[in-house]
């Protein structure tokens, strides 16, 4: 007997054809310049779009479901699978937010290392961006240069935590490990070369006539939508809110470095481009500071990596290995899980990509009561239903390029 | 006797607690020592009743009445300067009290601050859409509905967002096991073969780690592969490891693992 075959796809809800001549025109989820799992239903007048719909949910793994069953050290590598971009952003975020409940000061050394980890994500998320969107838009050389620098900003990640995409570099309470030792020497070497890197790109793309005809006067994001749309990040930025929130509420030791916050007023494509490329001048800027700031912890012999809170946090190894009250606290820690007090945070952190939030509800058990997860993506996802009508097909490639959206973080 | 657990939440529990533990609080601080929130909640005040209100961690947070949710952020977006809505969602509080707790964490760029406003709905009750005031609430209600079954009144695409449209119980209610329901486990057969055919194709294998070493059909014979059906006995030769045809590929060197080098040096 023949079965009815019910992977047969079928258009109930898309016409590609009707009286008003207007088309109905479904967008990946599986395609190249979709930046991961992205559906869009474009509703088109010729060339130009009416009305856009986006679909989302395809990467969608229940991640704030999960942190209801998970530990608090447990949940941390899961962290890593939202933005994997730049998973040591997430991390930082999760960790920063659990000291917060607990209300515990990390140690200056790895405060250090935890600013070298988070800018060097955002410059390899920035090069990330830069090279996908530029090979949207056919630049491929420019996907070839910044893939280079990406490859050496991984090999520096992995010399410090083996680990190249998937980091789970940092901890709650501090950092797992000090750098190796030709780290700093290593980062050095590549900051020198940086600003020429930088203006390679450049040349080839901003007086380039097809990247600032597709870039220019598209996606104009006003003030107002921006801020409705909960925008944050660079795509706040380019339509003029100078909010940066590592110099306005500034954790870690943002307060102590010396940076710019890149603003621009016009809000469109190539505004958000241009942030882009200063924005990773200001980590190099950054990361040249922090490179001091660990040798001066060398000098005074900072060399703590972890903060001392036996009631939530493991004691070090050496201590594990010959302390029995050490090997106790780490045995319940390891079994149960650390018991935060009851209260709830939601703590902020300025992510390549945006304002990365972790609200928690602590009711003092070893398991979060809820965790929600604010991922600034997923509403650079949302503001396409209202940005993209009005523009035209090829548009769309590059709006999407430039919102920087990655779908481990719109989905969760 | 198997021990008891609660239907209302099944969600994970820890499986000791000390009897005397007393679990400590997160330190809340009181309005009035902060000028801005004070100022703040005192315009709140003169409009709308107000539960409760205190400061934790740099935080204020603010208890409303649910009917009011739209007022007042109204007020506080356009006479108290909190000009975004980073995030909004609910926490499912029905094992306790049959309610839902809604938070909205507003942001105030003037001010450099940020509020928490709150209510409670019952179960059974909907709550008003501020999309209005808020495009990016457009996102986060559907986000909750889609989460909670928590309904909107006034939304203009009240949708599921996350799940598929046609999926049936919301996710992170605390009465949904973390492993699914049985709607859960057999969706895509269901949808796709139909329910006939459960007993066919079986459940879902869940373990990840397992491999079956008389299975010549998928990859757990990795190294060691054998025709598909083949018999398998145990004694199988180790397959080479070559990625190309017999006779090769035009100006590309055939693959060969003797020959083949691991890089470790970066400056080589």
């Amino acid at each position: 007997m023949q079965h009815q075959n019910r992977l047969r796809p079928f258009f109930e809800n898309i016409t590609f054809d009707r009286d008003d001549n207007e088309m109905i025109l479904n967008f990946g989820p599986q395609h190249p310049s979709a930046h991961g799992q992205l559906r869009l239903m474009l509703h088109l007048q010729q060339e130009m779009i009416t009305k856009a719909h986006p679909d989302i949910g395809y990467l969608h793994r229940g991640m704030e479901k999960m942190a209801e069953n998970m530990i608090y050290n447990e949940f941390m590598p899961t962290t890593d699978r939202m933005d994997y971009i730049a998973s040591s952003s997430n991390n930082y975020g999760f960790a920063l937010a659990v000291e917060k409940l607990i209300g515990l000061e990390v140690p200056r050394r790895a405060k250090v290392i935890r600013m070298l980890l988070l800018e060097i994500n955002r410059l390899m998320s920035h090069l990330f961006w830069l090279a996908t969107t530029a090979l949207d838009i056919g630049a491929m050389t420019v996907f070839l240069f910044a893939f280079r620098e990406r490859e050496y900003l991984m090999d520096l990640i992995e010399d410090y935590c083996g680990a190249r995409l998937t980091h789970a570099a940092i901890r709650i309470g501090g950092v797992p490990l000090d750098l190796p030792d030709n780290f700093i020497a290593d980062l050095r070497r590549f900051l020198d070369k940086l600003p020429e890197n930088i203006k390679d790109y450049e040349d080839l793309l901003d007086t380039n006539r097809i990247w600032r005809m597709r870039m220019e006067g598209v996606g104009v994001i006003s003030k107002e939508m921006a801020l409705s749309w909960g925008c944050t990040g660079p795509m706040l930025r380019a339509s003029g809110v100078a909010w940066d929130i590592r110099k306005e509420e500034p954790y870690e030791l943002y307060s102590e470095v010396e940076f710019k916050v890149p603003v621009s007023d016009k809000g469109d494509n190539f505004a958000r481009y241009r942030i882009y490329m200063e924005e990773m001048r200001q980590s190099a800027h950054i990361l040249y500071q922090v490179a001091d700031m660990y040798e001066e912890t060398i000098k005074n012999n900072q060399t703590d990596l972890m903060a001392h809170a036996p009631k939530y946090i493991s004691a070090p190894k050496i201590d594990i290995m010959t302390q029995n009250y050490s090997l106790m606290q780490h045995f319940v820690l390891v079994t149960q899980g650390m018991r935060p007090p009851v209260g709830e945070v939601y703590i902020p952190t300025e992510s390549p990509k945006g304002e990365l939030g972790y609200y928690i509800n602590s009711q003092g058990g070893p398991y979060p009561y809820r965790l929600k997860l604010r991922a600034p993506s997923f509403w650079h996802t949302g503001i396409l239903t209202d940005l993209l009508p009005g523009h035209y097909i090829p548009d769309v490639v590059s709006i999407i390029g430039t919102t920087n959206i990655v779908f481990g973080e719109v989905d969760r | 006797m198997r021990a008891y657990t609660p239907k209302d939440d099944v969600q994970a529990k820890s499986y000791y607690t000390d009897r005397f533990y007393v679990a400590p609080q997160v330190p809340k601080q009181d309005v009035l020592s902060d000028e801005v929130f004070t100022a703040d909640l005192e315009a709140i005040k003169a409009k709308f009743e107000v539960l409760e209100a205190y400061i934790q961690v740099e935080q204020m947070v603010v208890y409303i009445n649910a009917k009011d949710n739209v007022d007042v952020i109204k007020l506080v977006k356009e006479e108290l300067d909190y000009t975004q809505l980073s995030e909004m969602s609910a926490i499912d509080w029905i094992a306790k009290s049959g309610q839902f707790e809604i938070f909205y964490q507003m942001l105030s760029m003037g001010k450099r601050k940020r509020i928490r406003i709150k209510c409670f709905i019952s179960k059974d009750e909907a709550i008003n859409s501020v999309e209005k005031l808020f495009r990016c609430a457009d996102w986060s209600e559907r986000e909750m509905y889609d989460m909670f079954g928590i309904e909107v009144n006034n939304h203009p695409f009240l949708k599921r967002i996350l799940m598929p449209y046609d999926w049936e119980g919301y996710p992170l209610l605390k009465t949904y096991p973390l492993e699914g329901d049985e709607f859960a486990a057999w969706y895509e057969v269901d949808k796709i073969f139909g329910k006939e055919a459960r007993d066919i194709i079986g459940p879902e294998i869940r373990d990840t780690a397992r491999v079956d070493r008389y299975d010549s059909e998928r990859f757990g014979r990795l190294g060691h592969e054998v025709p598909k059906g083949t018999k398998i006995t145990g004694n199988e030769p180790k397959t080479p490891l070559a990625y190309q045809e017999e006779g090769g590929v035009f100006l590309i060197d055939r693959f060969d693992e003797e020959k083949s080098v691991i890089i470790t040096d970066r400056n080589r």
